[in-house]
C-alpha cells in the first residue's frame, strides 16, 4: 500500500508522461517523426532495463543486447507463426513473447553469473555477449544468418477493426507498452527488492550482514532487467518487422551503455533522456554529417569526464539552488559562458568538417565554407579561439554565482 | 597429418605471441590502476595505421620504431589528461571512459585514414621463405613476428624483475602509498605504465598490420579476444597472460585447421539425422566453424569454475 501511495503522490508526473508518449504524435505527425518516436520507445524500455542493472544493481554489464536480440528473435519467429497461423492472436501482445524469453534467459544466464558482481560480471556478460552473437551467426536456420528474419504484423486479429500497417498505428502500442513498462520499472525501484540492489550496489558485505543473499538480490535485478530487455526486443520487432543478428551484439550491448550514461545512471529519468537525446542525435545528425558518430564519441568522453552523473545529473545539481531560489543568479552567467561555448563548439565542428569534405566547398550554418582557402580557415579559426577566450574569461563568475547559489542560506534567507 | 599439425602450431605460436603483446600490456596496466582498458585494442590499431602513414614515407623499418613510441605518446597523454580525472567517479566510470575512448579511436581512424583497408605491407628483406617443410612455405616475416615477441617478452621480463624500475613498478602495484612516502611520483609511473603499455600493443599492431591486414575493424577483431586473454591467464598475472595467449593462439589455429565436426562424432556413434531436422545447423556443425566462439566459451566456463583466472590470485 506504501507503494500506491508514493505513486499516488507521483501521479500529475505519470499522467503527464503518458499524455506525452501519447499527445506527441500529434504535434509532430510526419513519417520521420513517427519513425524516432517509434526508436525512442524502444530505447526508453531497453535504456530503463539496462539501468535496472548498472545504475540500480551495479552490474556493468556488456552484453546486454543478448535479451534484447533474444526477446526481438522470438518475436519476429511468433509474428511469423501468427502469419502462418499456427497461433491465433493479437500482435500488441507480441511484446510479452520477447518479455518471457528475456526473462528465460536471463534466469538462465543470471543463474551463474551473478554470484559476483564488478569485473568478474562484467567479463562474464562480454563472453556470453560475444559467444551468442558468434553463435547466431552460425546457427541461421533460427537467426537468419546475416541477413536475419523478417515477418509482418498486419496478420492475426484486428484490434478494432486496426490492422496496424502504419507506423503511427504501431507507435500508440509502443507507447502503451512504454509507459506499463516504465511504471512497473519503477514501482520494482520502491519494492523491498529494488531497495536491497541498491543497498547491494553501495555495500554488498553490510547487506549480507543484515540477512539478505547479494547474490540472489542481484539475481533478481537481473532477471527483472533481462524481461523488460526483453518486452523491449519485442518491440523493435513489431517496429521494424525484421531483426539481425546486429541487435544481439557488442555494438548494440555499447550503445546501450551510452544511453544509460549520458542520460544519468542512478537516476530513474537519467536513462529516459538518454535515450530521447541519442535517438535525436541519431536520426537528425546523420542526415547533416557522415561524422556524427565521431561527435558522439567526443560527447560521450565529454561526459564521463564532466558530468559523471550524466545529464540527469546534471539538472539534479541544481536542486539546491531551486530550494534555495536563487536559480536566477546563474541565468546570466550560464548564458555568458554558453554563447562562447556555442560559437567554440561551431568552429570546431567546423573544422573537422572542413578537413573531412576534401576541397569542396559546403553550406554550414548558412555560411559557404571553403575548405581550399586559407581565409576562411583563418576566419573560423580565429572566431573559435576567440570563443575559447569568452569561456575562459567567464569561467570564474560562474564559478562564483555557483558557490553563493549553492552557499548555505543564512537566517534571514530561510524565513523569507 | 603432421603437416598440418606442425604449421597449424606454428600459426598459433604466431597469434598466441602477438596476442601477447597486447594482453602484457593491459595486464600490466590492470595490475596497476585496476581498470581494464577497452581502449588497448584501439592502440594497437593506431600502432598499425600511424606505421602504414610512416611507411608510405620512410619504410617499415622506421615506423616499426617510431609508431610505437607516438602510441605510447598517446596513451601516456590519454592517461594524464583523461583516466587521472575519470578515476575520482570510480571504477565503473573508468571502464566507460575506455569504452568510449574504444569508439571514438574507431570512429577517428576513420575520419583520418578512411573506411578502407590499407595496403601495408611487409619489409622486402623479409619476403623470402624461412624454410619449407612437407612443400610448404613458412614465411620469414612469421618468424620475425615470433622473434620480436619473444625478445619483448625477455625484455620485459627483465625490466620488471631484474631493474630498479621494475622494483619500484612492482612496489607501486601492490603499496602506492608507501611508494609515494618514499619519494617516488607514483602518478609519474602510473602515466609510464601506462604509455608503455599502450605502446606494446602499438608494437604489436606495427607488425600484425601487414598479416592481419589494416582497416578499421581491426581492433575489433582483437579486442575481446585480448580481454579474454586477461581473464582467463588471471587479472593482473603476467605469466598468467603467456599462458593464455598461446592456449587461445593454438586452440584457435588446431581448430581452423582441423577437418571435423558433429557429422564425424555422430558417424562415430553411429546416429543418422534428417537433413531437414530442425536442429540441422547443430548437427553439421564442424570445428572450423566454431573456431571463433571457443575463447568466449573458454573465458565463460573458466569464469563459473575458476573465477580468478589460471594464474590469479584468490579474490576474496
Amino acid at each position: 500500500m506504501e507503494i500506491l501511495k508514493t505513486i499516488a503522490k507521483k501521479s500529475p508526473i505519470w499522467i503527464a508522461y503518458l499524455a506525452a508518449l501519447l499527445g506527441l504524435p500529434l504535434i509532430f505527425d510526419s513519417i520521420l517523426a513517427i519513425s524516432i518516436f517509434n526508436q525512442m520507445a524502444i530505447g526508453i524500455v531497453f535504456a530503463l532495463s539496462y539501468n535496472m542493472l548498472l545504475g540500480q544493481g551495479g552490474m556493468l554489464s556488456f552484453g546486454h543486447a543478448v535479451y534484447f536480440g533474444l526477446g526481438g528473435f522470438l518475436a519476429v519467429h511468433t509474428l511469423i507463426l501468427i502469419e502462418f497461423e499456427t497461433v491465433y492472436f493479437s500482435i500488441i501482445f507480441i511484446p510479452v513473447i520477447g518479455g518471457v524469453i528475456g526473462l528465460l534467459a536471463a534466469i538462465f544466464i543470471g543463474s551463474f553469473s551473478t554470484r559476483k558482481a564488478g569485473t568478474v560480471f562484467a567479463m562474464i556478460s562480454l563472453g556470453i555477449g560475444e559467444l551468442i552473437a558468434a553463435s547466431s551467426l552460425i546457427f541461421s536456420d533460427f537467426f537468419g544468418g546475416e541477413a536475419g528474419i523478417s515477418g509482418d504484423r498486419t496478420y492475426g486479429p484486428t484490434f478494432f477493426g486496426v490492422d496496424f500497417a502504419q507506423n503511427d498505428q504501431i507507435y500508440y502500442v509502443a507507447a502503451i507498452w512504454v509507459f506499463i513498462a516504465t511504471l512497473f520499472m519503477y514501482l520494482f525501484t520502491q519494492t523491498p527488492a529494488g531497495r536491497m540492489a541498491n543497498a547491494v550496489r553501495d555495500n554488498p558485505e553490510r547487506a549480507e550482514f543484515i540477512g539478505y543473499s547479494s547474490r540472489r538480490i542481484r539475481f533478481i535485478s537481473f532477471c527483472a532487467s533481462g524481461l523488460f530487455a526483453g518486452i523491449a526486443g519485442g518491440l523493435f520487432a513489431l517496429n521494424y518487422e525484421f531483426i539481425t543478428e546486429e541487435n544481439l551484439n557488442a555494438a548494440t550491448s555499447g550503445r546501450v551503455l551510452l544511453m544509460a550514461y549520458i542520460g544519468g545512471l542512478g537516476y530513474f529519468i537519467g536513462p529516459i533522456i538518454g535515450a530521447v537525446v541519442l535517438t535525436l542525435m541519431n536520426s537528425l545528425l546523420s542526415n547533416y554529417t557522415e561524422l556524427w558518430m565521431l561527435y558522439l564519441g567526443i560527447m560521450f568522453l565529454l561526459t564521463v569526464i564532466y558530468l559523471p552523473r550524466g545529464f540527469a545529473g546534471f539538472i539534479m545539481m541544481h536542486q539546491v539552488a531551486w530550494i534555495n531560489n536563487r536559480l536566477r543568479s546563474l541565468a546570466i552567467p550560464y548564458l555568458l559562458i554558453g554563447l562562447p561555448s556555442l560559437v567554440l563548439l561551431a568552429g570546431i565542428i567546423a573544422m573537422v568538417e572542413m578537413s573531412d569534405h576534401e576541397g569542396e566547398a559546403f553550406h554550414y550554418l548558412g555560411f559557404e565554407l571553403d575548405p581550399e582557402s586559407f581565409i576562411t580557415w583563418a576566419i573560423v579559426a580565429g572566431f573559435s579561439l576567440a570563443a575559447y577566450a569568452g569561456v575562459r574569461a567567464a569561467l570564474p563568475q560562474l564559478k562564483e554565482a555557483w558557490e553563493s547559489a549553492n552557499a548555505v542560506p543564512d537566517s534571514k534567507d530561510s524565513k523569507s | 597429418m603432421l603437416e598440418v599439425f606442425v604449421f597449424a602450431t606454428l600459426n598459433g605460436l604466431v597469434t598466441g605471441l602477438l596476442l601477447f603483446m597486447l594482453a602484457s600490456g593491459l595486464t600490466l596496466i590492470f595490475s596497476m590502476m585496476g581498470v581494464l582498458n577497452f581502449a588497448h585494442a584501439s592502440f594497437y590499431m593506431l600502432g598499425a595505421y600511424f606505421a602504414y602513414s610512416i611507411s608510405l614515407k620512410t619504410g617499415f623499418w622506421a615506423g616499426l620504431i617510431l609508431a610505437p613510441l607516438l602510441v605510447g605518446v598517446l596513451g601516456a597523454m590519454v592517461e594524464r589528461y583523461g583516466l587521472r580525472r575519470v578515476h575520482q567517479s570510480g571504477h565503473v566510470a573508468e571502464l566507460v571512459f575506455t569504452f568510449g575512448l574504444a569508439f571514438l579511436i574507431d570512429e577517428a581512424v576513420q575520419f583520418f585514414w578512411g573506411a578502407d583497408t590499407k595496403n601495408y605491407r611487409s619489409p622486402e628483406i623479409l619476403d623470402f621463405p624461412l624454410f619449407t617443410m612437407f612443400g610448404q612455405e613458412f614465411p620469414a616475416y612469421r618468424g620475425f613476428m615470433i622473434g620480436i615477441s619473444v625478445l619483448i617478452f625477455i625484455g620485459l621480463y627483465y625490466v620488471l624483475t631484474r631493474s630498479r624500475v621494475g622494483i619500484i613498478i612492482q612496489a607501486a602495484i601492490t603499496h602506492p602509498n608507501t611508494v609515494a612516502n618514499l619519494g617516488h611520483n607514483v602518478p609519474l609511473i602510473f602515466m609510464g605504465v601506462f604509455g608503455v603499455g599502450t605502446a606494446l600493443a602499438g608494437l604489436a599492431g606495427v607488425i600484425a598490420g601487414p598479416v592481419l591486414t589494416t582497416f578499421p575493424g581491426m581492433a575489433l577483431v582483437l579486442g575481446s579476444i585480448v580481454f579474454v586473454i586477461v581473464v582467463i591467464g588471471g587479472l593482473g598475472s603476467l605469466p598468467g597472460a603467456l599462458i593464455a595467449s598461446l592456449l587461445v593462439g593454438l586452440l584457435q589455429s588446431y581448430a581452423i585447421a582441423s577437418d571435423v565436426g558433429m557429422p564425424e562424432l555422430l558417424e562415430l556413434l553411429g546416429i543418422s539425422f534428417d537433413r531437414n531436422h530442425p536442429l540441422n545447423d547443430l548437427w553439421t556443425l564442424s570445428l572450423p566453424q566454431i573456431a571463433p566462439i571457443l575463447p568466449y566459451l573458454l573465458l565463460v566456463l573458466v569464469l563459473i569454475f575458476r573465477p580468478a583466472g589460471l594464474l590469479g590470485k584468490r579474490e576474496e
